[in-house]
């Protein structure tokens, strides 16, 4: 047989029917992540014609996406405040009861981000397919799964048959060599690679992230370079599985165990892309040249070193309007610019990891008077950890606001949101207008680089305090 | 879903690239449990001023263009997050077709689903709609053209099933839920 690479392999072992000229594939799905915010239409299809949900057994619900984050309402000691979002957590309690669909409800302290607890349970695995009605799906991609977000109706595809009626994407291979200087992180890698992609420049097409830096990584960083493969336009993005991967995964409540972890691992071993495997398109990158990155504008694109300035607008009437909306204005530098609220946490960034970098600045600092601190952990289990080795502790002494898990601040359903106008420093993913509230203005970073601005009061660059 | 076949409409055009589904539709709006009712808040952030008043300089409050069914926009259109609440809220508000040179990948497929057809021209003829807001076009998805005020005909590309879907007022759950015996072969080969 021909070299395939890891997308082909997982996507072929998926084909319940290769596609045709004239329809699409049908492809299995191995795993169904389901939320609040996107599945109750579903749901309601499967009401209106009668339909079970197929495999029950393959679909977990959790609740994350406008889940209030303070304890006294999490755990019902107090009114859920955003009554709508009061409305779509019942709906799914009543929808996964009656389909018999596994649900972390608000309470459970397996609960949390939808990409952060499928891996923290192992039920993320390499050579899987996985999809959730939320574009951030690609996460698990770290493990060498195919993971990608897909819309409500075909969420309801899902429920009712396991399946979806896909075409086959195009590959991209993202190669980065050479290790990554002290201070620069998994984050700002991702964001230099959208930045040398663009927006769009993965549309159609599921990444492979290759070389030597990629290896290196651990599971948390891989994630945080997976999870924003739809921020160049790619729907998925892939890493090999290698024994980086196998450890994470060793003793995970839901992964292989004994004789199956054998099994599994002799099938996972045998995913990585074939040596003279073809891509369709190419992009290589160093990573010993990058700095720390932060975006400047109103899409993730929108990039430059920390030490940089605001780019120029050449004329670019949607550039001059980004930066209108941002308050920004051409040769500014970003070191120095004033920051009213510091957010920590999501999909992207809201792991033990990034919380652990948060603290290595925080520690012994304090948050800068006038700034709001908000770190969000991914998931309970992620809260209850940093609480159990002192992060918590660390993070609390330094000013910070910690809360329950859940998606909080990324995109302000729960009602925490940032100020029209306010500066935000992020670790979130998206920086669109409008995203973190209305007229709220973002900046995306890393956990390192959002700590250092929490302290200083300003965008800073987190090199010169670890 | 509403079946597409031939749509005739003047055009409103947002001259903007990269207009991402936050902006179609803002995630506060995101708590409703149905798919109706959206198109009130379809681009909500630019459509009203702080205060709930209509923004007068927002194309889509010019009474012009309130009845229009076509939507032109600059490159990369939907990106962004997977709601399919984008679509709901366009469809809501009567919007049938959108036209760019690239339209983001969920967004796409979410709109094929929901009776909106995603036209992708190149960037010659995109560049002239853009140029031309409230230009009159018919949408042929029958034969799969674009004509111009001018009456020259632009071919476009979309998936076939997709098409076969939309022309006919059919979901693909019909089709999945027909492959029942393939998907049970497939559950029973699979060794693990
Ligand atoms: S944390 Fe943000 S990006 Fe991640 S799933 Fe939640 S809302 Fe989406």
């Amino acid at each position: 047989m021909s070299a395939r690479t890891l997308f082909e392999k997982v996507w072929s072992a998926h084909e319940v029917v290769p596609e045709t000229p004239e329809a699409p594939a049908v492809l299995y799905v191995d795993l169904h992540l389901v939320h609040e915010v996107t599945s109750p239409q579903a749901f309601s299809v499967l009401r209106e014609r009668a339909l079970p949900v197929r495999r029950p057994d393959r679909t977990l619900a959790t609740m994350d996406h406008s889940t209030p984050t303070q304890s006294d309402q999490v755990f019902g000691r107090a009114p859920i405040r955003v009554d709508a979002a009061a409305q779509q957590v019942r709906q799914l309690e009543r929808n996964a009861a009656e389909f018999g669909v596994e649900l972390f409800a608000l309470t459970d302290e397996r609960r949390g981000i939808v990409h952060v607890i499928g891996p923290e349970l192992g039920v993320t695995q390499p050579g899987a397919t996985i999809v959730c009605g939320d574009s951030h799906t690609s996460t698990h991609g770290a493990f060498g799964a195919l993971a990608f977000g897909i819309g409500s109706t075909e969420v309801g595809h899902v429920l009712a048959t396991q399946c979806l009626l896909q075409r086959k994407p195009k590959t991209l291979a993202v190669e980065v060599e050479g290790a990554l200087r002290p201070g620069v992180t998994a984050k700002d890698l991702i964001l230099a690679i959208i930045g040398r992609l663009g927006v769009s420049g993965g549309t159609g097409h599921v990444i492979e992230y290759r070389g030597s830096t990629i290896r290196a990584l651990s599971m948390d960083e891989r994630m945080t370079v997976c999870n924003m493969s739809i921020e160049a336009g790619a729907r998925a993005g892939m890493i090999a599985p290698d024994e980086t991967t196998f450890a994470y995964l060793a003793d995970r409540p839901r992964a292989p165990r004994g004789a199956a972890r054998d099994e599994a691992l002799a099938r996972w071993r045998a995913l990585g892309s074939d040596a003279g495997a073809r891509f369709d398109a190419r992009l290589d990158l160093d990573a010993a040249a990058l700095e720390p990155m932060i975006t400047y504008g109103t899409n993730p694109g929108m990039v430059v070193p920390i030490t940089g300035a605001v780019p120029g607008a050449d004329g670019d009437a949607v550039h001059r309007k980004a930066l209108e909306y941002m308050g920004f204005h051409p040769g500014e530098a970003m070191i120095g610019k004033p920051v009213d609220v510091v957010f920590i946490g999501s999909c992207t960034n809201g792991r033990l990891e990034d919380l652990e970098a948060a603290a290595r600045i925080l520690k012994g600092r304090r948050v800068a008077k006038g700034v709001q601190l908000l770190i969000v952990p991914g998931s309970q289990r992620v809260k209850q950890q940093a609480e159990a080795s002192g992060i918590a502790d660390v993070l609390r002494a330094a000013g910070a606001d910690w809360r329950e898990s859940g998606c909080s601040m990324c995109l302000g359903m729960n009602g925490d949101t940032v100020a029209r106008g306010a500066y935000a420093v992020s670790t979130s993913n998206r920086n669109f207008e409008g995203r973190q509230g209305v007229g709220a203005r973002t900046l995306l970073a890393s956990p390192l680089t959002a700590a250092a601005a929490a302290v200083t009061g300003r965008i800073a660059d987190p090199r010169e305090m670890i | 879903m509403q079946a597409f076949t031939r749509l005739r409409s003047r055009t409103a055009v947002i001259d903007s690239t990269n207009v991402d589904t936050d902006q179609i539709i803002p995630a506060r709006f995101l708590t409703t449990t149905t798919k109706e009712g959206l198109g009130r808040q379809l681009f909500a952030d630019w459509r009203y001023l702080p205060d709930g008043s209509p923004n007068p300089s927002f194309v889509l409050n010019d009474p012009r263009y309130r009845d229009v069914q076509i939507l032109v926009a600059g490159r990369n259109f939907g990106c962004g997050s997977s709601r399919e609440h984008a679509p709901w809220a366009l469809v809501d508000f009567g919007i049938r077709a959108v036209i760019s040179t690239e339209i983001a990948d969920i967004f796409r497929s979410n709109a094929l689903k929901n009776g909106l057809l995603p036209v992708v021209v190149d960037e010659a003829h995109a560049r002239w709609l853009i140029e031309h807001p409230g230009a009159e076009v018919e949408i042929d998805l029958m034969t799969r053209t674009l004509s111009l005020p001018d009456g020259e005909r632009v071919e476009f590309a979309i998936e076939p099933f997709a098409r076969h879907c939309l022309l006919h007022g059919v979901d693909e759950l019909g089709f999945l839920l027909s492959q029942r015996a393939a998907i049970e072969r497939y559950e029973a080969a699979r060794p693990w």
